[in-house]
């Protein structure tokens, strides 16, 4: 149904810290956590569009550059505000090295 | 420093549901990308970081400020010595608590959430900011920082209202209409501009905080009532009145007499070098530049940020004093032409301003 698609290799990110990734006109951020664990989420925050790659990873929180809204990124979940509305996550798997999100 | 006039198309319109608060949406100014200057991922990274430390020592000290400085009062209380305690008294609570109310609203104080909310709570109470309602209007205030009709937190609106100005170094008007609001948002009404920026699900918890705060108001209120005495209210209320002067004295240095209706924090807002003790007030917000290009940095790192991107500022105001002998010729001279500002000049070093984001206000075009 929906395609793998490559990212980035897996050491283009830091520990608890976040990437932004471009792909068929849309944005996305990746994230690797504290305990080297990869998620993807949306790349823009839904509460005024900023890039959320520019942002803080603390444990499993993103926190928006802008406003300072903040997202578990694990879940996508709002918590706490300015943001409101849940951030849209999508799969990640490391193959080779490389970092695959599943875009649907 | 170079001073700026053109003519006026027509008095600006402060409402957030008015015209100008149209014109900024149909020009491009509302939610616009603003000038960052380029600093590297891994050094933002690093003064991006939280810590409990700094505002746990801080926090600490200003705490005991408070008992100490109460209990002088109370002990001293019938006498001249109660004063200087008041003194204090009176700036930590309706001073002290707006970089406390600002810097805990962005989270970025402590790193552990639970302390940032609830110094933010309580700092909230003494100014008389209502937490939800000035979470959401400083919100906007960072997206649209002195954008006529968008931004609700201009101090100093244009012409200036200079009695207004003066009067707030007491805490008057600023207090009487945070009473006004107190009690119309505890009668359960939200005001057409509290709506623009306040989103409904949110409206509820303001409507509930001010019930709670107008309980506390009243039993202060009865109390000094019972004891015949004006002490309860020298400590709970009366204190933002006489302890403002130092929140608006630095509040007024952040934007005042700079540019409006512009998208680059250099041209709207103001670095001013300050005393320590001002700075612990303050809470560092006199590197307010810096603070606007980059809210997520936590105050105890901004003089490092300060250091990282100076070549790219305005040469920062050197004191305090300095600040207001620019400022308040710049408020003067726009009692006579409300155009007039003042326009900060760049080093060498620094990018220039990108006069093509602003030429679609008069004001700004007129500078080139």
């Amino acid at each position: 149904m929906s395609d793998w698609v490559e990212a980035c290799a897996a050491g283009d990110i830091d520990e608890e810290d976040v990437m932004r990734f471009d792909h068929g006109g849309r944005t996305f951020a990746i994230y690797r956590s504290p305990d080297d664990e990869y998620f993807a989420t949306d790349g823009l925050c839904t509460h005024e569009k900023v890039h959320l790659a520019d942002g803080l990873v603390m444990d499993d929180i993103i926190e928006c550059p802008k406003h300072n809204g903040r997202f578990n990124y694990k879940t996508g979940d709002a918590r706490g505000a300015p943001v409101c509305v849940n951030l849209k996550t999508y799969p990640v798997k490391v193959d080779a090295g490389k970092i695959l999100i599943q875009i649907g | 420093m170079t001073a700026i006039t053109s003519s006026a198309a027509s008095p600006r319109d402060y409402s957030l549901t008015g015209r100008d608060a149209r014109h900024a949406v149909e020009n491009g100014l509302a939610a616009a990308e603003w000038y960052h200057t380029e600093v590297p991922r891994k050094q933002m990274k690093e003064l991006m970081q939280r810590s409990d430390q700094p505002a746990i020592r801080d926090t600490i000290i200003w705490l005991t400020a408070f008992v100490v400085s109460a209990a002088g009062g109370i002990w001293f209380w019938g006498s001249w010595w109660c004063v200087p305690f008041f003194f204090v008294y009176g700036t930590l609570y309706g001073s002290s608590t707006d970089s406390r109310w600002h810097e805990c609203g962005h989270g970025t104080a402590f790193r552990t959430q639970w302390m940032n909310d609830a110094v933010y709570q309580l700092a909230c109470f003494m100014i008389m900011r209502n937490p939800v309602t000035w979470r959401w209007s400083h919100t906007r205030h960072h997206t649209d920082t002195i954008i006529v009709g968008r931004d609700p937190e201009i101090a100093v609106m244009r012409p200036p209202d200079l009695l207004r100005v003066v009067l707030n170094f007491f805490g008057i008007l600023d207090a009487w209409h945070a009473m006004v609001d107190m009690v119309r948002n505890a009668a359960g009404i939200i005001s057409a501009a509290e709506k623009t920026f306040i989103p409904e699900q949110e409206q509820p918890k303001a409507i509930r905080v001010a019930r709670i705060w107008l309980t506390i108001y009243l039993a202060t209120i009865a109390l000094a009532l019972y004891l015949h005495s004006w002490l309860p209210l020298m400590l709970v209320g009366l204190p933002r009145l006489y302890g403002a002067w130092h929140h608006v004295m630095t509040g007024l240095l952040q934007h005042g007499g700079l540019a409006d209706n512009v998208i680059d924090h250099r041209l709207n807002s103001r670095t001013v070098y300050m005393n320590p003790v001002s700075r612990f007030i303050y809470w560092n917000m006199n590197y307010h530049v810096e603070h606007h290009m980059f809210p997520m940095v936590p105050y105890h790192a901004l003089p490092k940020l300060h250091e990282m991107i100076k070549h790219d500022l305005p040469a920062p105001t050197p004191s305090i004093l300095a600040g207001y002998r620019e400022m308040i010729p710049a408020f003067l001279r726009q009692l006579r032409n409300e155009d007039y500002f003042l326009k900060r000049a760049l080093p060498p070093t620094a990018k220039p301003y990108r006069e093509e984001l602003h030429n679609d206000n008069p004001v700004a075009a007129a500078a080139e």
